[in-house]
């Protein structure tokens, strides 16, 4: 009985100086929520402005960000679909499921660099970043909740009024202040530190694929994955025949424009090993895939984008090539970031 | 708290001394604008009392709500005084029809200009409170941007589902903006101190008149950018100066 007394409050003290440790893991200082633009990137477009960086909006941004109290029946959080471990994107899944398993018509594009965009979404209809929470949270097929009954779940619990009261001062929640809260968490997502920094910054060095994988994408794919954020921003047809199931047009749903039919976002690849399945409706499981499409002209759709017909033949060996660099571009520094770890684990 | 308190009272006198002679210059006073809402001639009543359009269609309305803002107020030299404050105007929401500008200079005015909708800047400018707290289900999310005007009710000719009619306008930029900016010149010069009051009257029949006649068999909801100017440029013209008090 004794022996057994002894072996709980040993279980105990353990747990509890782990618990502290824990806890300082997930602890934000003002240090880790300094802006800091990597070397080589151009100004960023959403500057924190109106939305000054401190650690307890960051905590509360990360918190929500976690936590399915955004959906309907609090079963779906951002972190669903966003998965740390798939650098922010979903996993094997090319559309992903929401509330009540409904499934969406497009696939989860992976969260890094967001600040350096002035548009969202595949088909760039989001104009600040602010504002695109909205609509995951409204999507019936996403969370399925109303910003009205978020706030309501959120004035009701005690613990957000205080997390609220600490990042903003008072204790009303509004749609405002979750907002920018969950847009300094995601604003601060940079991915800057994957081998290929490291390479372009001299702290390390490529394969002789990898290098070469290097030369064939800034000689065929760097017009639109333009460096280094590996995106130019811009709408392009990629020349995907359209999926006649889904007869999702994209861009010109925004833009009201007949030659925006059929494009899409041109997506960073940065973490894209990590990102799979690929392209905006994740019709391709393997990146393999995504190369041996490029390659082949004669199965582009009708309206390709100029720069997709410039890429022209991609041998075999140009693949391999191609995949070397592309798996250079995986930033394990941002993924194990203890900044961005969910805060319920704690 | 000695301290303190001195120099409280030096910091109260030194207001006092600089605004004194700034407030004999320059008063200010506030300007009430009720919005009263009209189908035609008769007073906007929901639900219940059946209306017809210009084309003879019977239709109740379930549903009024718009953004107003941007007021200009000129007065006889074409001087104006710019509110730049937005208004969610609600039918059901009678509180919300009564607007209060305060701090305006007290001068004479002879015109009021007055933006259906939400500017460009106030459309990109991410996460607002009060009348443009995205929560007032006045927003689009998926093609961010403020609904500027709602019009629902119910038609028996309409082919929507439940005989619904659904006008949500927005849209700040190509291919639909939907801003629209009046002036209406005032029936007699308006004064801050004297008459402050200004009754507009708000046809919401004119969404649906001119200068296109709306067809509830072919028309019955716009909730995209597809005939949103259509009834933008209807709703241009649904503000007239009623009197002023």
């Amino acid at each position: 009985m004794r022996s057994k007394a002894l072996a709980i409050l040993l279980i105990m003290s353990a747990g509890l100086l782990g618990f502290t440790a824990t806890n300082k893991y997930f602890v934000i200082t003002r240090e880790d929520v300094v802006l800091r633009i990597p070397k080589g990137f151009p100004k960023p477009l959403y500057r924190f402005k109106d939305n000054k960086l401190t650690p307890e909006k960051f905590l509360l941004g990360r918190k929500l960000f976690y936590d399915p109290i955004l959906s309907k029946d609090s079963t779906i959080s951002c972190q669903s679909c966003h998965m740390r471990i798939a650098a922010f994107g979903h996993s094997d899944h090319a559309l992903s499921h929401g509330f009540n398993g409904l499934i969406g018509k497009r696939n989860v594009p992976a969260l890094q660099n967001l600040i350096w965009k002035d548009t969202y979404m595949w088909d760039g209809g989001v104009n600040n970043l602010e504002v695109q929470p909205i609509n995951p949270i409204t999507n019936p097929v996403e969370m399925n909740e109303s910003l009205a009954g978020v706030i309501k779940k959120l004035q009701g619990n005690s613990q957000y009024v205080a997390d609220f009261r600490a990042a903003f001062g008072d204790t009303v929640v509004t749609s405002e202040k979750l907002l920018k809260a969950l847009a300094q968490f995601t604003g601060l997502m940079i991915s800057a530190d994957s081998r290929y920094d490291r390479y372009m910054n001299g702290s390390d060095t490529f394969s002789t694929s990898e290098k070469s994988g290097l030369n064939i994408f800034r000689g065929k794919c760097a017009s639109c994955h333009k460096e280094p954020l590996f995106t130019d921003n811009s709408y392009r047809n990629n020349g995907l025949q359209p999926d006649t199931a889904l007869k999702d047009k994209g861009r010109s749903a925004i833009t009201g424009k007949d030659n925006d039919d059929y494009s899409f976002k041109v997506p960073s690849l940065r973490n894209i090993d990590m990102t799979y399945p690929y392209m905006h409706d994740g019709r391709y499981r393997k990146l393999r895939n995504v190369l041996d499409h490029y390659g082949n002209s004669a199965g582009y759709c009708s309206k390709a984008d100029k720069d997709v017909y410039k890429i022209g033949v991609l041998t075999e060996q140009d693949k391999k090539d191609l995949l070397a660099f592309l798996a250079t571009l995986s930033d394990k520094t941002f993924i194990y970031d203890r900044r961005f770890v969910d805060p319920f684990l704690k | 708290m000695h301290l303190k308190a001195i120099l409280t009272t030096i910091l109260c006198m030194a207001t006092l001394w600089v605004a004194m002679p700034a407030h004999a210059q320059s008063a200010h006073g506030k300007l009430i604008i009720a919005l009263d809402h009209f189908v035609g001639d008769q007073p906007l009543i929901t639900d219940t009392v059946t209306y017809k359009n210009a084309l003879g269609q019977p239709f109740t309305i379930t549903k009024f709500r718009y953004y107003i803002g941007e007021i200009h107020l000129y007065n006889a030299k074409n001087e104006v005084t710019i509110c730049k404050q937005y208004f969610l105007i609600d039918e059901d929401e009678p509180e919300s029809k009564k607007i209060e500008l305060k701090h305006i200079p007290d001068q004479e005015y002879t015109s009021i200009e007055l933006t259906i909708g939400v500017d460009s800047a106030s459309n990109c400018s991410g996460a607002q409170s009060g009348a443009l707290d995205p929560a007032n289900a006045m927003f689009w999310a998926w093609n961010t941007g403020y609904v500027f005007l709602k019009l629902e009710g119910k038609s028996p000719i309409s082919a929507s589902p439940g005989h619904l009619l659904q006008y949500h306008i927005g849209g700040y930029k190509t291919p639909a903006n939907c801003i629209r900016t009046v002036r209406l010149q005032l029936k007699k010069p308006l004064n801050i101190n004297s008459n402050n009051q200004l009754h507009i009257k708000v046809d919401a029949l004119e969404i649906l008149k001119t200068p296109t006649a709306i067809d509830f068999t072919t028309l019955s909801s716009v909730t995209d950018f597809h005939y949103a100017t259509t009834i933008a440029d209807n709703y241009a013209d649904m503000f007239s100066i009623e009197e002023i008090k």
